[in-house]
């Protein structure tokens, strides 16, 4: 409150003077010292890691005339791969965020027998090659395999359809949602849950009006990254999807697809939309967790 | 709404958190349960809020005359005010106070407009109008407090709880907060049990205290009387500052024998049955019932001044009797300290007022022994 006081009602100089006799506030000596080193050293790395090769892929494209690259980027076959590619994604971490929240609440809540070893499981999708994962999902959910035996004569099928797709990004977008979720929900406040209690409040009445909206900020993020991860996934979508042109095609396909004909400007261009497309995403699920965020006091 | 546990028990795996526990509130009394950490009043209080149950078999636990023993905490409609406050942090304070009014099933809930006009009422109540939309992370720790006093109000309880309601809270804030609970419950007069471990809290705020050590109640009494009249060395020693003399004396009655190694205290001057004092069972001595005179006066004790704390209302003054080496402290006034003009390693006589001593008594319980300074007679003299 004072601060904001200094803020409006004072004059820039005096303000200057409270806070550090006269200097710039730059100029003050830090407590932490580093700064301009550590600094320094991440914007390099970043730089180097995640902004060139990004940036590389805009300059590529940018070598394309404005009609190539729409031709590329957005010819019927590429919508479509686009339009697979994000609604799929979409649906998995949805889906994820749901079974992901119910699984990271019963390994951090619940005692049981096992309870290691499935917390331990969870992990396996990040360390297991994609690819091997698609293929074993590939051989349970083709026609004659273990699940696939069982959902063809019920008129349902898995492998080579869109559901093959999302059921790849299911599995290797869960741990994002869990592990995101159970340091959350190991530092939820049981007091919180006794006091809604005492005041009259049910389970169901407590986790949907207390508990929940402490883990809404969590839950975003972890749906962010099963969902960033489910656009991008390509080594365990491209076995399960069977690759047809215009079905079951994502855009990462795409992608490799064209650059295997040396046709770079292709590729990149398809890499370019995408970029942007998750890019604003992204941003927009950002902002919708700073929000859930400053709702729960946290700034 | 008065509240009665009969005979509670409660373990928690190997470790007895209360031990066969009775207690009695009556109606409209503030209650303080107070002891050490670990000596079972926070699991009793929660036995009272139903957040944990008692062991099964033989305790009840009785509201007004009705037992809730068997009532879920949702129903027993008893507000409580946690350690930490346990506010919704993504809620508003009018949406805090009105939680519990909003949760109703549709055909109890109030209007929304009728729940908000209750929580406003609650917040003029606990003084804090006008703060009905900020957040509680916007709130400064006693006003928290206060929210969730409200928030608890709101459900109309019939008995209020509160978990070391000031243990949160800095010196000058839990002194305010302090005199407005207890003026504020002069008001609203609602049967309310607390816990602290702070003695001087227990004493200043309760009409009744409960003393618990070791998963037991050690005493209930009226402030004045667990004062004054402590029931066994550890509530003496709990309750206020006391100190304890553990030799170098014998009661005056057995003067003739004052050779006798175990010397007696006479069973008709004391009133309580014959029994054994021995010379290590312990003495208490009040701070307040300390003096201190020139030293080599007759009938004092001598002892040394280690260190004398003059700022604050009373003298402090830390002494060492010199036989024993016994550290004592004393409180003297002001102006009696002035008179004194002592210092740091003077040396003094001390003379006690009043002596306390237990002894067990024909059933075997320990006993109070109040003794005036008369009474006992040091080796010294």
């Amino acid at each position: 409150m004072t601060t904001m006081l200094n803020r409006n009602f004072l004059s820039k100089k005096r303000r200057r003077q409270i806070k550090g006799g006269g200097k710039p506030q730059w100029r003050q000596r830090r407590v932490l010292p580093g700064l301009p080193l550590t600094l320094g050293l991440s914007v390099t790395y970043l730089s180097l890691i995640v902004l060139l090769p990004l940036s590389t892929a805009f300059v590529e494209s940018a070598g394309m005339g404005w009609r190539e690259f729409v031709q590329a980027a957005f010819s019927p076959r590429v919508m479509a791969a686009y339009k697979l590619t994000f609604g799929v994604a979409l649906a998995a971490a949805l889906l994820n965020a749901v079974f992901g929240l119910l699984v990271a609440w019963v390994l951090t809540r619940y005692q049981f027998p096992g309870r290691r070893l499935i917390d331990a499981l969870v992990d396996l999708p990040f360390a297991l090659p994609t690819a091997v994962a698609g293929i074993a999902l590939t051989a349970i959910y083709a026609r004659n395999g273990w699940m696939g035996s069982w959902l063809d004569p019920l008129g349902i099928k898995v492998a080579f359809t869109p559901l093959g797709i999302g059921v790849a990004l299911v599995f290797i977008g869960l741990p994002f949602v869990v592990r995101t979720l159970q340091p959350v929900i190991e530092e939820l406040d049981a007091e919180l849950e006794e006091a809604a209690a005492m005041l009259g409040a049910s389970r169901w009445t407590t986790f949907r009006r207390v508990i929940f909206p402490l883990l809404l900020p969590a839950l975003l993020t972890g749906f962010a990254l099963a969902f960033a991860r489910g656009i991008g996934e390509y080594g365990s979508v491209v076995f399960i999807s069977g690759n047809m042109p215009g079905k079951t095609e994502i855009a990462p396909l795409l992608i490799v697809t064209n650059l295997e004909q040396y046709d770079y400007a292709g590729a990149t261009a398809i890499a370019v939309v995408m970029l942007l497309a998750s890019f604003l995403l992204l941003l927009a699920i950002n902002l919708l967790q700073r929000w859930s965020r400053r709702r729960i006091g946290h700034s | 709404m008065s509240i009665q546990a009969n005979n509670i028990s409660k373990h928690f795996g190997a470790t007895c958190a209360l031990n066969d526990v009775s207690l009695k509130v009556k109606k409209g009394h503030l209650t303080a349960l107070v002891g050490p950490s670990g000596s079972g009043k926070t699991t009793l209080l929660r036995i009272l809020a139903g957040l944990e149950n008692p062991d099964p078999g033989g305790g009840e636990l009785l509201f007004h005359g009705e037992d809730v023993s068997g009532l879920p905490v949702q129903k027993r409609r008893v507000g409580m005010v946690f350690q930490h406050y346990a506010l919704f942090r993504h809620l508003t304070v009018e949406q805090n106070i009105g939680f519990g009014l909003s949760v109703r099933d549709r055909s109890e809930r109030p209007s929304r407009k009728a729940i908000r006009d209750k929580a406003r009422e609650l917040l003029s109540l606990v003084q804090l109008e006008g703060l009905g939309s900020r957040l509680p992370q916007q709130l400064s720790g006693g006003q928290r407090q206060r929210v969730a006093l409200a928030r608890a109000l709101a459900i109309e309880p019939r008995i209020l709880l509160l978990d070391e309601p000031f243990g949160a809270l800095d010196a000058k804030v839990r002194k305010d907060l302090r005199r407005w609970l207890r003026q504020f419950h002069e008001e609203v007069r609602l049967t309310t049990v607390f816990v602290t471990h702070d003695q001087e809290e227990a004493l200043e705020l309760a009409d009744e205290v409960v003393v618990m050590s070791n998963a037991s109640v050690a005493q209930v009494g009226t402030p004045q009387e667990v004062f004054d009249r402590p029931s066994s060395p550890f509530v003496i020693e709990f309750m206020g500052n006391v100190n304890r003399l553990e030799s170098g004396y014998w009661p005056r009655e057995s003067d003739a024998d004052a050779s006798s190694p175990q010397p007696h205290l006479h069973p008709d001057t004391d009133g309580i049955h014959s029994r054994e004092v021995k010379p290590r069972d312990p003495l208490y001595v009040r701070p307040h019932d300390i003096e201190i005179r020139p030293a080599d006066e007759d009938g004092t004790l001598p002892a040394r001044v280690l260190h004398i704390f003059s700022a604050g209302s009373v003298g402090r003054v830390t002494l060492e009797r010199i036989r024993t080496h016994e550290i004592l402290e004393a409180e003297v006034s002001r102006s009696e300290l002035d008179e004194l003009n002592i210092g740091a390693g003077d040396a003094v006589g001390i003379r006690f007022r009043h002596i306390r001593l237990f002894a067990r008594n024909a059933e075997g319980q320990q006993e109070i022994v109040e003794k005036e300074k008369t009474a006992v007679r040091f080796t010294e003299e």
